[in-house]
């Protein structure tokens, strides 16, 4: 497997990355105001004109074609491809093999959700007889916190996983946070602050879960040689890896492990050909504190069960030995309800240097992580300021 | 009865038995004949062979409970709560399955995962029975 992954290993590069103008509670913006300052954003990052793109990738509710349409793009490839909040980073491994083929040039990948405040926003994508509405909803299933609650309850029965370890998780991913100041929540924060707060479905307290904002983000992919030509550094693709497992949330194959993100991050490091110790910085999507202790579990920073132990002691606080989310998380900086396109932007930040008083010194190598559903999917990409040799 | 706030099923042509069983307070899930097992959801299509080789079998019943969480901040008027217990149960017969843990106090401190538990049929209105699952031998 992994001497054909190889091959792509540094075929393309990330050449752009920006977010919307602003972030937060917006209510004089829709989602497609939103896409639009983001795209614009991007494509200025990375030197290039919106008709330099030929290939457009969003993962809205709305056709790909719609998104292009607004943006005034007449793409040659679209791609819509919707499996949760983790969609961009699997786009970037569906545009990694539109370019390898020669298919197209400048793929511009695009987000802009109204989260908070709905504007422009679709309605349900679900029918009335959708089988999450038939066999789930009428039991009480309330979005994503009650869903998540059903593993963290199962991780902590399994593994003994606490409820002070996850809060440790919040604790360092908002010191983060409050060296970023594009951050919605930079107050102090403390574990009693977090097992203090409000229970929302237990385990899972009020500062268990993720911020819900408008936001939008955009990266440029194109190819590596393209790419070293335009205006800012090349962060080359790596490693990428996506894998689906289910959606409904009582077909999780394993409450307490999150098989889509081992399947993906497998593929993803065998093709980037690094080790887990060559990762300078990560981001993990955090929509949940319980998400990265599985997610650092199934991609094999540690072992099934270890997580809780793992996030403890400001491992990856600022200064700790595992760097993660420092742009503040879903948990602390903005997550619009798919959180994944922020990885990356974070990510293409870090390895330019361009993060200031949050900056890991010397990162050269990073991975995004990020989840889809109800632990449903996952997409990963290993991304770096040179292709080893 | 008729005054229910829940949300309520809205079958489809493969899970109509489904619901029409939970009427007749009968548990019945798809089992596929060539890998021998039942699953659920119901599908037209078996998830482990994509075999159209089934049949509507009864269940036990019985299981055990895999996971639970107690809801606080859920559904706007759901009828259970808040605080309510949704659960997953691990049938007798291998399927696991979305429902509320009833007969016994919404309360961590009190459900344990593993415990045996058993089916009770709700008649939420005259025309849909949600299966819920209590304690084994409860008295709910």
């Amino acid at each position: 497997m992994s001497r054909e992954l190889r091959r792509l290993r540094g075929r393309v590069a990330i050449a752009g990355a920006a977010e919307a103008d602003e972030h937060g509670k917006l209510p004089h913006k829709s989602a497609f105001m939103l896409h639009a300052e983001a795209a614009r954003n991007a494509l200025a990052d990375a030197g290039l004109e919106s008709s330099d793109v030929d290939a457009v990738f969003s993962a809205g509710l709305w056709m790909g074609s719609e998104t292009a349409e607004y943006l005034g793009l007449r793409p040659r490839y679209i791609d819509g491809t919707q499996i949760g909040g983790c969609s961009f980073i699997a786009h970037v491994q569906h545009a990694m093999a539109a370019i390898d083929a020669g298919i197209v040039d400048v793929a511009l990948i695009t987000h802009g959700e109204s989260g908070a405040s709905r504007i422009g926003m679709p309605g349900t994508r679900f029918g009335p007889d959708a089988f999450r509405l038939q066999f789930e909803n009428p039991f009480g299933l309330a979005g994503p916190p009650t869903g998540y609650a059903l593993a963290a309850t199962r991780h902590m029965h399994q593994y003994g996983t606490t409820s002070e370890q996850l809060a440790e998780l919040a604790v360092s991913t908002r010191k983060w946070a409050q060296l970023n100041p594009r951050a919605i929540m930079r107050d102090p924060l403390s574990v009693d602050d977090v097992l203090g707060s409000r229970m929302i479905s237990w385990p899972l307290h009020l500062l268990d879960c993720c911020l819900v904002t408008d936001a939008g983000g955009a990266v440029v992919v194109t190819s590596a040689e393209r790419a070293r030509d335009l205006a800012r550094p090349p962060v080359y693709v790596l490693g990428t890896g996506e894998a689906s497992t289910h959606v409904i949330v009582s077909q999780m194959p394993d409450f307490a492990f999150w098989d889509a993100a081992r399947m993906s991050s497998e593929r993803a490091f065998a093709m980037a050909g690094v080790t887990h110790a060559d990762i300078d910085v990560a981001m993990f999507y955090d929509a949940f504190t319980i998400v990265p202790v599985m997610g650092l579990e199934a991609t094999g920073f540690c072992k099934p069960g270890e997580g809780g132990p793992f996030v403890s002691g400001g491992r990856t606080a600022p200064g700790g030995a595992f760097p993660m989310n420092t742009n503040g998380g879903g948990l602390s900086y903005t997550h619009s309800g798919m959180y994944g396109m922020f990885t990356l932007v974070e990510a293409v930040r870090q390895l330019r240097a361009e993060c200031g008083a949050r900056q890991v010194a010397g990162a050269t190598t990073a991975i995004c992580h990020g989840l889809g559903g109800m632990f449903s999917s996952a997409a990963t990409l290993i991304c770096g300021t040179e292709v080893p040799t | 009865m008729a005054d229910y706030t829940g949300p309520l099923p809205v079958p489809s042509p493969e899970t109509k038995p489904f619901w029409d069983a939970a009427r007749r307070h009968e548990l019945t899930l798809p089992f596929c004949k060539p890998c021998g097992a039942f699953f659920y959801y119901p599908r037209a299509a078996c998830p482990r062979c994509l075999s159209a080789d089934l049949e509507w079998r009864a269940v036990s019943g019985r299981g055990t409970l895999h996971t639970f969480t107690v809801v606080y901040r859920g559904q706007r008027g759901f009828p259970l709560g808040p605080p309510y217990v949704l659960a997953v149960v691990e049938l007798a017969e291998g399927p696991r399955m979305m429902t509320n843990l009833v007969g016994i106090a919404a309360d961590p401190a009190t459900i344990r995962i593993g415990m045996p538990v058993e089916v009770t049929f709700e008649d939420v209105t005259a025309e849909f029975t949600l299966p819920h699952f209590r304690p084994a031998g409860g008295e709910a």
